[in-house]
């Protein structure tokens, strides 16, 4: 059987990892090497690096961490920001990640899901999704949150598994930074339309909120985090006994 | 030197790094002087089965690998290299493998129990089934790392351990004499997979 996975995030801007509430005033915290090895020491599943002003400011991502951490860490890697085209794919894919994630490069232009999956596999691709309410509805937001999009997020996330990808990322700007627990009604809504693995995002403030998670949506394949972890307030390595003494599978 | 077969199939960063993170030299390479020379083969692979078994054609490295994997050298297929171990594979219709090991590569698809999500993809208990040197540093209820919709079927007397996923045992790894194949990514699988790689180079 499958272990649900734990995986932290980092968010790298300036070749430093970062952390905001909301995504407004982020915070430098470690760097990102360190940071790595001292999650894939606690038992991590996976890591996930996003540049997170990629978008934004068109920058690239920072090459050279990426190869430090793929040369020291072998565990599962996903990477995202400023993915926009196939170049970019090769160019994180050359630097050792195995997963890439795609979120506004997709919104402004929606072929690149399939064209990516086409090349390298549906399991390379990940369509991240950043969501927020609006007028009772979940919504797509573009640039790390900034820029409502008008795109509904269940019929984008159904649409983006049938182009091809092989895991969603949901992430709530409802709930990121808010440490209340993940947005479970969120979750369900896309886990009822989608059958592809999805990852939880947004809102984890103790190791209970990711028990709750997976007892409450069994279809939820991880819960990935930040700050928690970033400044030890749920240790991994605990989590995830915790986790597997109250039935939940998980790889000690 | 522990050759890693360069034949345009997957990404071979981990691969490479993780034997230099474990102290052992390799090189990634398609020049048969080199592969005739090392002490063990490597033969990762992603992508489709047909792909693969073409480029390795086009390569021209099919009968040099036969004859060095018969002649005794430790080697290691990862999982599509596994899969191209084996007699024929259904991967969008019927290919021929490098025969080394006797078995049949078949779609997850329609045996998993329905709902069963594919790819099999993340973290699974390994079940070993025999003992064997290449796990000679691992423990029972350890976890690795599987990315794959096709299975190896029809090779029990070379399995040596699996996983279960939907319903199925997933071969997770098979030896015939000095030839091995996991099905999982040992240089994805932490510190477990590292450990198994460490057994390999030290056969």
């Amino acid at each position: 059987m499958l272990a649900k996975r734990i995986i932290p995030c980092l968010d790298i801007r300036g070749g430093k990892v970062v952390k905001g509430t909301n995504f407004e005033g982020v915070r430098d915290v470690a760097d990102p090497v360190e940071l790595a090895e001292f999650y894939n020491n606690s038992g991590a599943d996976e890591l996930v690096f996003y540049d997170i002003t990629a978008s934004y400011e068109e920058r690239k991502l920072f090459s050279d961490t990426l190869i430090k951490v793929a040369s020291r860490i072998f565990i599962p890697l996903t990477v995202g920001g400023g993915i926009n085209s196939l170049d970019d794919f090769e160019r994180v894919l050359g630097c050792g990640a195995d997963k890439v994630s795609v979120n506004t490069g997709a919104i402004r232009d929606p072929s690149l899901i399939e064209r990516a999956a086409k090349k390298y596999g549906d399991q390379c691709v990940v369509l991240s999704m950043d969501i927020k309410r609006f007028d009772g509805k979940f919504m797509i937001y573009s640039k790390g949150g900034r820029e409502a999009t008008g795109i509904e997020a269940v019929e984008w996330a159904y649409r983006g598994q049938e182009s091809g990808a092989g895991e969603l990322v949901v992430n709530s700007i409802d709930t990121d930074g808010v440490k209340g627990g993940f947005d479970l009604p969120m979750l369900e809504a896309i886990s009822k339309r989608c059958h592809i693995p999805i990852i939880a995002s947004g809102g984890a403030g103790k190791s209970d909120d990711f028990l709750t998670l997976f007892k409450e949506l069994p279809t939820i394949d991880a819960g990935l985090a930040a700050s928690v972890f970033h400044f030890k307030q749920v240790n991994i390595k605990e989590l995830k006994k915790m986790l597997k003494s109250n039935g939940i599978p998980m790889r000690i | 030197m522990i050759a890693i077969i360069n034949y345009g199939v997957g990404n071979l960063f981990s691969l490479s790094s993780s034997l230099k993170y474990l102290g052992f030299q390799s090189e990634i390479t398609a020049d048969s002087k080199k592969i005739r020379g090392a002490d063990k083969i490597i033969l990762p692979g992603v992508g489709a089965f047909s792909d693969a078994k073409n480029k390795l054609e086009n390569a021209g490295l099919v009968p040099m690998l036969t004859s060095e994997a018969l002649g005794g050298k430790p080697f290691l297929g990862i999982c599509l290299g596994m899969q191209l171990l084996f007699e024929l594979s259904y991967e969008y219709g019927e290919h021929e493998g490098l025969s080394l090991i006797k078995g049949k590569v078949v779609p997850m698809e329609n045996r998993v129990a329905q709902g069963v999500k594919i790819p099999h993809m993340g973290w699974n208990e390994l079940v070993i089934t025999r003992k064997d040197p290449i796990f000679k540093y691992v423990d029972k209820g350890e976890y690795v790392y599987y990315v794959h919709s096709y299975f190896a079927n029809e090779c029990a007397e070379n399995t040596i351990a699996f996983s279960t996923y939907g319903g199925i045992n997933v071969t997770g790894a098979v030896v015939k004499n000095n030839i091995y194949g996991t099905q999982f990514h040992p240089e994805k699988s932490g510190d477990t997979g590292l450990r198994i790689l460490k057994a390999f180079c030290e056969l």
